[in-house]
């Protein structure tokens, strides 16, 4: 779904760095949240409160962890639909090895080890019988989320130990969410690894010029083979905090979050064409989202309605800037 | 390249017979003439919707908004006819045509005039028009007793021994067969995407024939909106939840390339038949219903596995050595 017409060129002379900073696609997003954040103080009086706030980092953590794994993977030209179904599945194997006796390490490594290996499936059929990744995984999308259904029927596994559900809904301290601290952890790593790494060049080299990259020596298939595995690791990531924040698992766990994972990663100004992208656009899409639906939250708005407004916000914010530089050019 | 799509369709064809083989010999009903025309007529909403999406995908575009744009489309109409139920049905029927290619165009608008990748602005839609359902109705649904007897009989009547749902289906799959190979449109829009560089010089406006695809794609999903919701007799936010992925489904086990240009209507009536020989089956032979999703997994994987073979290009046999050394 390339689209050969949008040739890249190079300029004469790199704009202002103050200009471009000024200028730049994350500078809008935090315009947009901070704007977000004066209106909901404004709209509800619950709003601004310790506790309503440290509530409000549980609406997108485990999204959000998702889609910084997600946003290399789109930034190498690939894509994966099937991590809500990693999340059902791993989170069923949860289930499964807690009928078994499983203590919280053993849960831990199950989720996250169930996460990985429907990871490493994806990869392997994308990079070696070289099939598109939208396809597969929608194809593994049905395959992971059907053999929960398979095992779990309309069951659902309950009786998770305490010190597993302190995972989900435990805090540090005060007010700081364990959630919130593996988030920021994990944000930091993905951060060094993209933007400080010669992992993170070569994954924006790929998605820019696949052929290209392989020519200069870069191990496309490989990488792009670990990126699919850490997308992966992040849903049994997720998994193990949704399961432990929930206390049960249903194969209709996490229906949707594809899509709002997708919808982080490319309000946070990765482009959906791959090459190009930054965690903090990402990180700061995902705390937009929050303050969105949590905000319409304490306004009564049902869950259905708010779609309606990450939908609206996902087109209008991509569709703002080339609509001013369309203005900019006939002007 | 004739020849081979021939081949493919009808490896498609032989493994639906299969299926339907090994389920006669544990369930001899399974093959009588009567329960095969209820298997098409089952799959009937699914050939049309997964028709409009092939149009789409053919321009190296997709639409995950068409089921959204069903639920919407159907609510409207489903709501209409409870209000008035004067109105008559052909109204109602056109009216969904309507409302569904107004929907559809709007995508089209914002992957033609903004240039907007056609992933992006269907999710943004799907997640929009579903709300909306949510929103005209208020939660609320719209059963059988509001909804009048035409509304719920139309396509249940029989004309010549089928369903009016299967001749919908029928026709459908016609007006598509002749759109595909005997139109101009049809032409440009396989040759967008084979190549949409060479296109542009050979004079084809690649945005408005996306945008005209777009537009065909949600004609469709909202003209099956009227027939989902008069087939489910039920109306409400969650109908088709999800289904978007099952049409993409038809598409490709049907031999739709997801990277645009191939794909046939032949293919993709047998790819969406294909889905609803399995969903029937699986009770049949006393499986868990909860098997059909992975089920439905498998057969996709299997599919593009089999469907990428037939495709893999030749050439580039220094990139290969390259690949083989890392």
């Amino acid at each position: 779904m390339t689209d050969t017409s949008s040739y890249r060129t190079l300029p004469d002379r790199l704009d202002n760095p103050l200009k471009s900073a000024v200028l730049s696609w994350e500078s809008l997003l935090v315009l947009v949240a901070v704007a977000i954040f004066i209106v909901n103080s404004f709209a509800s009086p619950y709003f601004l409160n310790a506790w309503s706030l440290s509530d409000l980092t549980f609406n997108f953590t485990e999204k959000a962890l998702i889609a910084l794994a997600m946003a290399l993977l789109i930034i190498s030209g690939e894509i994966d639909l099937s991590v809500a179904a990693i999340i059902s599945l791993a989170s069923t194997l949860m289930g499964l090895a807690l009928q078994y006796g499983a203590d919280t390490p053993v849960l831990v490594a199950v989720g996250l080890g169930a996460g990985i290996a429907c990871g490493a499936f994806n990869g392997f059929l994308v990079t070696r019988l070289k099939l598109p990744s939208i396809v597969v995984t929608i194809g593994t999308m049905s395959l992971f989320r059907g053999i929960s259904f398979i095992i779990l029927g309309d069951q659902s596994f309950k009786g998770y130990p305490a010190s597993f559900a302190w995972l989900g809904q435990g805090y540090v301290g005060w007010v700081i969410s364990f959630e919130l601290v593996l988030f920021a952890v994990c944000a930091i790593i993905y951060w060094v690894l993209l933007h400080r790494t010669n992992f993170g060049r070569r994954v924006f080299a790929i998605g820019n010029n696949d052929v290209a990259a392989r020519f200069s020596g870069v191990r496309v298939d490989k990488i792009k083979f670990i990126l699919f595995c850490l997308t992966g690791l992040m849903s049994g990531m997720a998994a193990v905090l949704l399961t432990a924040r929930l206390g049960s698992t249903r194969p209709s766990i996490a229906e949707g979050w594809e899509l709002e994972a997708i919808t982080m990663v490319v309000l946070g100004g990765v482009s959906i064409l791959g090459g190009a992208g930054s965690i903090i656009g990402v990180v700061l899409a995902a705390l937009i989202m929050g303050l969105v639906t949590f905000g319409l939250g304490l306004l009564n708005v049902p869950g259905i309605v708010m779609s309606i407004f990450t939908g609206s916000l996902l087109i209008v914010v991509i569709a703002l800037p080339i609509l001013f530089r369309m203005w900019r050019q006939r002007a | 390249m004739n020849r081979l799509l021939k081949h493919r369709e009808i490896w498609l064809a032989l493994a639906i017979l299969l299926v339907v083989v090994l389920v006669t010999m544990r369930f001899s009903r399974f093959s009588q003439p009567g329960n095969l025309l209820t298997i098409f007529n089952d799959s009937s909403i699914l050939m049309m919707l997964a028709l409009g999406q092939m149009a789409v995908i053919l321009t190296r575009s997709i639409d995950l908004s068409m089921a959204a744009n069903l639920a919407l489309t159907g609510m409207v109409v489903a709501m209409l006819n409870a209000a008035f139920p004067g109105v008559p049905i052909p109204v109602l029927m056109a009216l969904s045509l309507v409302i569904g290619a107004g929907l559809g165009a709007f995508n089209g608008v914002l992957v033609w005039k903004l240039n907007i990748p056609p992933i992006v602005v269907t999710l943004g839609t799907l997640t929009i028009f579903r709300g909306l359902v949510f929103v005209i109705s208020g939660g609320a649904w719209v059963n059988a007793a509001q909804m009048s007897p035409d509304f719920i009989a139309l396509q249940r009547g029989v004309f010549l021994g089928l369903p009016v749902l299967s001749w919908f289906a029928i026709v459908t799959a016609a007006l598509f067969y002749i759109l595909m190979t005997r139109t101009a449109l049809g032409r440009s829009l396989y040759a967008i995407g084979v190549n949409p560089t060479a296109s542009v010089y050979t004079g084809i406006d690649v945005g408005k024939t996306k945008f005209l695809a777009f537009t065909i794609a949600g004609a469709v999903a909202g003209f099956c909106g009227y027939l989902w919701i008069s087939r489910y007799v039920i109306a409400s936010t969650e109908v088709a939840s999800g289904y978007e992925l099952t049409i993409i489904a038809a598409c490709v086990i049907g031999g739709v390339s997801i990277a645009g240009g191939i794909g046939s209507v032949p293919g993709v009536l047998l790819g969406a038949i294909f889905l609803g020989v399995i969903n029937n089956a699986l009770p049949v032979i006393n499986i868990s219903p909860f098997w059909q999703m992975a089920i439905s997994g498998a057969a996709i994987l299997l599919a593009v596995v089999l469907n990428a073979r037939g495709e893999a290009s030749k050439g580039r046999v220094i990139l290969k050595k390259a690949e083989a050394g890392s």
